[in-house]
Formats: C-alpha cells, sequence, structure tokens
C-alpha cells in the first residue's frame, strides 16, 4: 500500500507529485497510457508559464515537471485507470493492465476532455478533415481552406497557428465577441489569413470520405450559409474528466469536483482533488500547478492525523497486489 | 523513438504493398505529441503478437509522397495492409486494450 496515488500528469498531477515527494510521500503517479502530460503535451510554444522569458514548447516543460518529480522518488506508471473505490479508508485504485494499487490518499487530477460539436458527421469524419488536434494535424493541410470553432484561448491559438499552413483560417464563433485573452485576439486580428465569422454555429459537416465544406447557421436570424474547407479544427472548451468519481465524489452545477472552498478536500476524507477536474474558470497550466500544490499539502496534512498503524500499514512493502507493469515512452 | 522499423517512399512498395504478410502502417512526425505517446504501444503489440502482424513506421516528413497517396490528415494514423490494399484504419493515440480492439481480427 502507498501513502498517495496521484491520477494525471498535467501541470496539477506532476505539481502535486513534486510536493508529496518531497514530503517522502513516495507517490505513485497512474500517468495514462496515451494521454500522459495532459493537454500541454498538444500545444507548442508556450508562454505564460512563470520562468520561461522565452517560453518552452509544451511538451518540453511536461516532460521537465515529469524529471522533476522523479528526482524527488515520484514513481510513474503509464497506464489508465478504469476503476475507483474512494470510499474506505484505503483507496483502490484499478488500472487497465488488470492490476489494483492501494492507498491511503489519493490526488484526483484528470483535468478535461474536449468538447464536441454534437453532430453525426463529427464522429465519421474524425481524423479525416474533422480534428482537435492543431499541433498535430496542421501541416496536413498546407494551402488548404479551413476553419476553427470557438472563441477561446484555445481557438485562437490553433487559429494563429495554424495559419503557418493554411492559405486562409475561417474563425467561425457563435458569439459578437471573443472569450480569448487580449494578446492573443490581438495576434489573431493582425492576422491577414484570419477571417472571423461572427454569431455563426457549424450545424453540418460535408463530405464522402474527407471534410469538403461546413454548413454555418447564424445564431440570431437563423441564415444558413455553406463554406467550402478541407479542414475543421474544433476547439469549443472542455469538460472535467469526472466519469471515474460518479457516485462517489460531489460534482458542482458545472460538473466539476466540488472541494471545500479554497483547498482540494472533497466530500470523501483522503480523496483530494486538483487542477482543471475543479476548476471552471481559470484553466491555466499556472493555475492547475498551484493547485497541485494545494493537494499534495492537504494529503500531507490529511496524512499526519491518521492513525499511527494505517500509516505503519502503507510504508510495508505491498503484498499480494500484481504489481503493474511500466512501458516507457520515449521523451518521458 | 521505437523499435519498429522504418518505410520510406522508396521502400513502400517493396516492404509494404509486395509483402505477404499483414503489416500496419504507423503514420507519424516527430512534431505530433501523441504518436510519440502510441508507439510504445504499437512496440508492445508487434511484440506480443510478431507471428501475426508486422508493424513499421512512416515518417509523414521525409515521405509526403505515401502520406499524401493515402490522404493522411490526421497522426498518428495505423494502416492496416494486406495484399497491398488497406483493410483496417485506426486514427488517434489510444490505449492499449482499445487498440488491440481494433485490431482483434488480425491479432487472433
Amino acid at each position: 500500500m502507498r501513502q498517495t496515488i496521484i491520477i494525471g500528469s498535467g501541470p496539477a498531477g506532476y505539481t502535486a507529485a513534486i510536493y508529496a515527494a518531497r514530503a517522502n510521500l513516495a507517490p505513485l503517479v497512474i500517468a495514462s497510457s496515451v494521454e500522459f502530460g495532459g493537454e500541454l503535451m498538444k500545444t507548442t510554444e508556450v508562454e505564460n508559464f512563470p520562468g520561461f522569458p522565452d517560453g518552452i514548447m509544451g511538451p518540453d516543460l511536461m516532460m521537465k515537471m515529469q524529471a522533476q518529480a522523479e528526482r524527488f522518488g515520484a514513481e510513474i506508471v503509464y497506464d489508465d485507470v478504469v476503476k475507483l473505490e474512494l470510499t474506505g479508508d484505503v483507496k483502490r485504485v484499478h488500472l487497465g493492465n488488470g492490476g489494483v494499487e492501494e492507498a491511503l490518499t489519493v490526488i484526483y487530477a484528470t483535468g478535461s476532455a474536449y468538447r464536441k460539436l454534437g453532430l453525426d458527421d463529427e464522429t465519421r469524419l474524425s481524423g479525416y478533415g474533422v480534428s482537435w488536434c492543431a499541433t498535430c494535424d496542421g501541416a496536413f493541410f498546407r494551402d488548404k481552406e479551413i476553419a476553427v470553432v470557438g472563441g477561446g484561448d484555445s481557438a485562437m491559438e490553433e487559429a494563429t497557428f495554424l495559419t503557418r499552413f493554411a492559405e486562409k483560417v475561417h474563425v467561425v464563433h457563435r458569439k459578437d465577441a471573443l472569450r480569448a485573452s487580449a494578446a492573443m485576439q490581438e495576434r489573431a486580428f493582425a492576422d491577414p489569413k484570419i477571417q472571423f465569422h461572427w454569431n455563426k454555429e457549424v450545424s453540418g459537416i460535408h463530405g464522402d470520405d474527407l471534410v469538403d465544406g461546413v454548413r454555418l447557421t447564424d445564431t440570431v436570424d437563423g441564415s444558413v450559409a455553406d463554406l467550402d474547407l478541407s479542414g475543421l479544427f474544433i476547439a469549443i472548451g472542455a469538460d472535467p474528466r469526472t466519469h471515474l468519481v460518479h457516485g462517489q465524489l460531489e460534482l458542482t452545477a458545472e460538473g466539476t469536483i466540488r472541494v471545500d472552498g479554497r483547498s482540494s478536500r472533497t466530500n470523501l476524507p483522503g480523496v483530494f482533488a486538483a487542477g482543471d477536474v475543479i476548476d471552471p474558470d481559470y484553466k491555466q497550466a499556472a493555475t492547475a500547478a498551484g493547485s497541485g500544490v494545494v493537494a499534495a499539502l492537504d494529503a500531507e496534512h490529511y496524512l499526519a492525523a491518521l492513525p499511527t498503524d494505517l500509516v505503519a500499514a502503507a510504508l510495508q512493502p505491498s503484498t499480494g497486489i500484481p504489481s503493474t507493469e511500466t512501458n516507457t515512452p520515449v521523451g518521458a | 523513438m521505437s523499435s519498429a522499423h522504418d518505410v520510406t517512399d522508396a521502400t513502400f512498395q517493396s516492404e509494404v504493398l509486395g509483402s505477404e504478410d499483414t503489416i500496419m502502417v504507423d503514420f507519424w512526425a516527430e512534431w505530433c505529441g501523441p504518436c510519440r505517446a502510441v508507439s510504445p504501444i504499437l512496440d508492445q503489440i508487434a511484440t506480443e503478437h510478431s507471428d501475426k502482424i508486422k508493424i513499421v513506421k512512416l515518417n509523414v516528413d521525409d515521405n509526403p509522397e505515401t502520406a499524401m497517396k493515402y490522404r493522411i490528415t490526421s497522426i498518428p494514423a495505423m494502416k492496416v495492409f494486406k495484399g497491398g490494399e488497406v483493410v483496417k484504419t485506426v486514427i488517434g493515440a489510444k490505449p492499449k486494450p482499445a487498440l488491440e480492439h481494433d485490431l482483434a481480427e488480425f491479432l487472433a
């Protein structure tokens, strides 16, 4: 049994791991099999994380956070959590490989998952012109006409990034003003390759084998227009990833995990939550990192107040539980 | 970054299309984070099912001709070839159980 298991490997998870490891809690980080490092693995230049005046590539930042956590003894497993038992004194974490890990505390930092438009053709044409990852797929749209849906920071970042390749980038937003930060807005407005479509919603995606156009519906007057293009990048936000804890942890009206005030304490003793999964508003790498600090400190305080025999049991080498098989992704 | 063998525009005909084996081609690029994530999982699948399927990699930056021919617009894209034809396409990095499920007919 462990003292603490951290689920998630974005800025919140790894920062919690750094603090927990430095507090000698020997944390186990369940990093996910293919989404380790979190959302920043899909970004390019990160310009607003303090300490990097010249910016840093998202994946490089995550590898540095991971290395920092490992330096102090955090152990990383590249697997997915399939089931959680959080209600008892001992928390049980079931992994994709069939193994079970136990701990006295769990820090839940699973972030959020990209939102879909909810159109039938969106799924059918996903990977055939419909994309959620500009950095992955942008280069395949060299000299093409494409669209980005959304009005937040990530939509503006994607649109600006995609102008490196595309001949023209349409930004489709269902309101008449952007939610993106001033710096991102200014950059997008100044870009001659970007054309804005205000008060428009993507109501249909056309194409047999590959996307060849979209239908836009005006959110004010309901008028409809078709737009020919070969790529559609969807950046309309993300929903907190809470499916593993439904029925165990209380959620807020926004769908995030409910925590006590400014702490990371959930409704269950010994279960702490951090990062985007508790944050409906800010969702920044730096705020997630700060949230991870809070969770590690809360877990440390909780462990310090537990009966000593329970904690002693956690420090014993584990017995009878299948050990987890770890693979080692490159760059990890 | 991986133990899988690289194929290129020049060798695609002989090594993939002309092969009698079932071959999965992993279309990838250095700058693609999800490609790096899925690579070790493909290595595991290739090792565990070496009698059933062969997995090779094609770098889309270095081999644009083949990437264009197969109309790749999203990576990682994994295409299974049999007798010179594409018989299955899987797009996007997925956990190992999900990939094994998608490829079940070729691994059994």
